[in-house]
């Protein structure tokens, strides 16, 4: 009597199981094109329904962030990139401190453009890679209103089995490579610990009241 | 025969100052794109000037004046008179289809938009393109070459700036233009983009640890992704 019973809670169990697992494992075999079209839909969908986050009120926009694109960011790659041979001169410490000043800085410039997010759509391009791919561009559109199309593309890599962003391309210009030689000047200049108080410097500096 | 004789000359003028002047290394690090850099900064510090005392002034005045409505009309008109050079471009790269839609956009807009204040053609479909000698040349191989700070005209590099002569020698509208409608277009042109880029400046200053190497380094990749029609090859990437 007790045998079936024993049978269905474990029926049961394995069932919740897969249930917990079936969404993670779902997500993790999501292509990286719907990856950028899910999460650019979210995104824009999530800043017009925010006056907050629009009108660039940092700490709302630095939660969303973390919550809606980090998960999706290699962070670390992109920082290291940017930084270049400094990167791996630099301590644990000093990595660290470079990636959060870096994230504050790239926050603190979008912050300020958030207010134009109306009515643009995105727009996919055909996504041109082979299935054993471990890196892709992904390349999309930002279409407003009216007036011209502006160019976002994405350079992403495989992590285990999920995808994940390590540059970004506004209309034909790299995030990373925009920095790579800014950051070298200064590391070579004033090695990484100059390079550090460089972006708090500038980080610091947006705290001031705005005027104009 | 007379225009294609003008044709021929802007081309072989561009040619060759691409080639006097283009031949340095493509891409690679700061100091092999920009070997003129303190010349470079010099003549940046000084457009910085002009633009703070001159160019920012008039600009602002524009943008408080003129409505967004007649704004927009007018560049359009400046748009449209350069969309025939557009076309030649288009053909010279090889791109006939999209030279004779630029060409359309041009004739439907001078005509049924007023000049193109309105862009009808744009409404139609014919969709607006970028394209200049300079990319016509990068086209046809010719690598950037050094890069250039040009007074008051900002970033370039040899190849551009060898189009850009070219242009002047090439472009049918402008051959035809009396010296008083040049000057007209210049100055309409740049107080137009100056006035755009109002708002971009505090992004440029917050977002950047030093603003030339940041306006350099985007405006080479910006150029080398418009030679090739935003889908350029990946270049040679030094992971570390």
């Amino acid at each position: 009597m007790r045998r079936p019973l024993l049978r269905a809670i474990a029926a049961l169990l394995a069932l919740a199981a897969a249930a917990l697992i079936m969404p993670a494992a779902a997500r993790a075999a999501e292509a990286p094109d719907a990856l950028i079209r899910r999460v650019s839909a979210e995104v824009l969908e999530r800043i017009r329904a925010d006056k907050d986050i629009q009108a660039g009120e940092f700490r709302k926009l630095s939660e969303f962030v973390d919550a809606t694109v980090m998960p999706h960011v290699n962070f670390q790659r992109m920082t290291a990139l940017a930084v270049g041979r400094g990167w791996r001169s630099a301590t644990p410490e000093q990595q660290k401190q470079l990636m959060a000043e870096f994230r504050t800085l790239l926050l603190r410039t979008y912050s300020g453009a958030l207010g134009s997010v109306k009515d643009q759509q995105i727009r996919m391009k055909p996504l041109r890679a082979d299935p054993a791919d471990t890196e892709v561009i992904v390349r999309s559109e930002v279409v407003p209103a009216r007036g011209e199309p502006v160019q976002l593309d994405y350079r992403l890599e495989k992590s285990g089995d999920a995808w994940k962003i390590y540059d970004v391309n506004v209309l034909g210009v790299w995030l990373v490579e925009t920095y790579r030689n800014q950051f070298a000047q200064e590391i070579s200049a004033r090695g990484v610990d100059g390079l550090i108080k460089s972006l708090v410097d500038k980080n610091r500096s947006f705290e001031q009241p705005r005027k104009s | 025969m007379s225009a294609l004789q003008r044709l021929a000359r802007g081309l072989a003028a561009a040619a060759l100052l691409a080639l006097t002047v283009g031949c340095a290394a493509p891409g690679g690090p700061a100091a092999a794109r920009d070997p003129l850099e303190p010349m470079n900064r010099v003549i940046w510090g000084f457009n910085d000037q002009a633009d703070q005392l001159l160019v920012k002034p008039v600009a602002r005045a524009y943008d408080a004046a003129v409505p967004e409505v007649l704004r927009q009309s007018l560049s359009g008109v400046l748009s449209n008179l350069v969309d025939p050079w557009v076309a030649v471009n288009q053909l010279l790269q090889g791109k006939p289809v999209l030279a004779l839609s630029d060409l359309t956009r041009f004739v439907i807009n001078t005509v049924f938009g007023f000049g193109g204040m309105a862009d009808v053609a744009g409404a139609l479909g014919l969709e607006k393109h970028h394209e200049d000698l300079g990319q016509t040349l990068g086209r046809w191989g010719v690598p950037p070459g050094p890069y250039l700070v040009l007074p008051l005209l900002g970033p370039s590099s040899a190849r551009e700036t060898a189009g850009l002569i070219g242009s002047l020698k090439g472009d049918p509208v402008w051959e035809h233009a009396s010296k008083a409608q040049k000057e007209a277009f210049t100055g309409g042109l740049i107080i137009e983009t100056r006035a755009r880029l109002l708002g971009s400046e505090r992004l440029l200053q917050g977002a950047s640890l030093d603003a030339y190497s940041f306006v350099r380094d985007s405006y080479l990749q910006r150029r080398r992704n418009l030679v090739y029609d935003g889908n350029p090859p990946p270049p040679p990437r030094e992971e570390d």
